[in-house]
């Protein structure tokens, strides 16, 4: 059983890390680099908190 | 309703893609506390190797009042510097950009680190469970790391959710052991009073002490990522202290309960070396449910550490690329998942590699020396943070008491840990001090020339004093 199971771990991981790897050529091919990298820190803090005292 | 969320964010932020605001004070806990308990499964017993029994009980203590200031400085400075990085945005913003790379990577080497001790550990345990001849740990190293991959791939809220079950799982099995052992009597199971006596309780006498604490930072090691949530919190100022300091509060009572159980069922000798304190008690007490419960615990509890850690480490990462001090690459978001997806991936071969070439032990140790080398930050950078921005000036979530002591008493005892890992780890020590005094030389000379000067520091705090 602990045989069938350490098997079963690589596949789940091979398989996983196929999808990881196809979805991230997927998204890399649909959207622009500029749109991807446009997270911008604390623009949320700036809008909606003034730090009013 | 969480429809609605997306569009509200996605409105604020037109065509830009962020990380999505979704997490409460429960999943700041689950991850504070998920990344932090395994340090009762394995890792802090090695402390009563160094010094005795009682000795593990002292750094208990010492080390509580550590890491509380750790708590305390932590939710402060990030109930007002809510941004993904954590302590790294803290640096940036508070002594500048050379620190803050330094704390980036302290943070990426201590998370991916104990990520790697994580899939180790729980690949030896189920090979201890085993017992067969030919098997491994290799595919169950493999299975952890990749799986929790492909989770923090997909979404920060089902990540922290599965973190929040699985960590209260590995808690409550901790409980239902101390209950289930009479802890109110000695004697029916417990045998405190003949394994700890006045003889053996220190054997090596106070430097013994001293040199317990480099294990005894595994009962609280990593409550401070919870501040790596920041971004994703839906109320920062609200959800980090309460679900950091509620966090510290339940490590605090896990790691007594976890103490006095295990010190009474097992001589110092033995507790010392084992790699399975809460598993072996388990089977002391003779109950096969209680094995079985303790072991399930161990592997859940190594599980919830490496998810966090590697929802940490990523940030992090992220970080750096967002300010340019690593390529922008780093910092895509994934437009569906809203995780930072590449540099989850680019830290998944980099934790295969080390969990399949370093030995446990040394993964162990630069884990530790980086989060040391981080609460050394933390005290000097409360000091600053109080002097720049004093109370009055800026609109903090939470106001920690007792200033600047808790900032006095965690420099000193960061001091001591630092002596204590010399005694123990010298080499790596060194060695892990060169490496960042070259990586800070590069950063200095090469790579703060590709840094937007202006863009790095969002805050809308107003100019600090003196300035």
């Amino acid at each position: 059983m602990w045989m069938a199971l350490s098997y079963a771990c690589w596949g789940i991981s091979v398989v996983l890390a196929l999808w990881m790897l196809y979805d991230w050529f997927k998204i890399d091919t649909t959207y622009s680099e500029e749109m991807l990298t446009s997270s911008r820190e604390g623009e949320l803090e700036a809008v909606s908190e003034k730090h009013r005292v | 309703m969480a429809v609605a969320a997306e569009t509200i964010i996605t409105a604020i932020h037109g065509d830009r893609v962020s990380l999505l605001r979704v997490l409460g004070p429960a999943h700041v806990w689950a991850l504070g506390v998920g990344i932090v308990l395994v340090g009762e499964f394995t890792g802090w017993n090695f402390s009563a190797d160094k010094g005795g029994a009682l000795a593990a009980l002292i750094v208990c203590w010492v080390v509580g009042l550590l890491y509380t200031s750790v708590a305390m400085i932590d939710s402060e400075v990030t109930s007002t510097v809510a941004a993904a990085g954590g302590q790294y945005a803290q640096a940036k913003h508070i002594v500048g950009p050379l620190m803050a790379f330094n704390v980036a990577l302290f943070l990426v080497f201590a998370y991916t680190m104990l990520e790697v001790s994580d899939a180790i550990l729980l690949g030896d345990t189920i090979v201890a469970k085993a017992g067969v001849e030919g098997l491994t740990h290799n595919s169950f190293i493999a299975a952890t790391i990749v799986v929790l991959a492909w989770l923090n791939y997909r979404g920060v809220l089902m990540t922290l959710n599965v973190n929040f079950v699985i960590t209260a799982i590995a808690y409550v099995s901790i409980v239902i052991l101390f209950f289930s052992v009479s802890p109110w009597t000695q004697g029916a199971v417990l045998k405190l009073n003949e394994l700890v006596t006045p003889g053996n309780a220190l054997p090596y006498g106070w430097i013994g002490v001293i040199a317990a604490f480099q294990f005894g930072i595994w009962y609280y090691l990593g409550i401070e990522g919870t501040t790596q949530a920041a971004e994703e919190v839906r109320s920062p100022a609200r959800s980090l202290p309460y679900g950091t300091m509620a966090g510290m509060i339940t490590l605090l009572i896990a790691a007594a309960m976890t103490w006095y159980v295990c010190a009474s069922l097992m001589p110092w000798e033995y507790l010392g070396i084992t790699y399975y304190p809460l598993w072996d008690a388990g089977k002391l007490t003779g109950s096969p449910l209680l094995e079985n419960l303790l072991f399930i615990a161990t592997l859940l509890a190594a599980l919830a550490s490496a998810n966090g850690c590697i929802n940490d480490a990523a940030r992090a990462w992220f970080s750096l690329g967002r300010d340019r001090y690593l390529p922008t690459w780093f910092s895509a978001v994934h437009p569906k998942y809203r995780t930072p997806y590449r540099s989850i991936l680019f830290l998944l071969p980099i934790a295969l590699a080390f969990a399949f070439i370093a030995d446990l032990n040394q993964a162990i140790t630069f884990s530790i020396l980086s989060g040391v080398l981080q609460y050394t930050f933390m005290s000097i950078n409360i000091m600053m943070f109080r002097k720049k921005w004093p109370l009055g000036t800026i609109r903090r979530g939470y106001t920690h008491p007792f200033h600047p002591l808790p900032a006095i008493v965690l420099f000193c005892l960061c001091v001591v840990t630092f002596f204590a890992i010399f005694l123990g780890f010298g080499s790596q020590l060194i060695a892990m001090t060169i490496f960042y005094f070259l990586i800070s030389l590069w950063f200095h000379f090469y790579r703060y020339r590709y840094v937007r000067r202006g863009d790095q520091f969002t805050m809308p705090w107003p100019k600090p004093q003196g300035y």
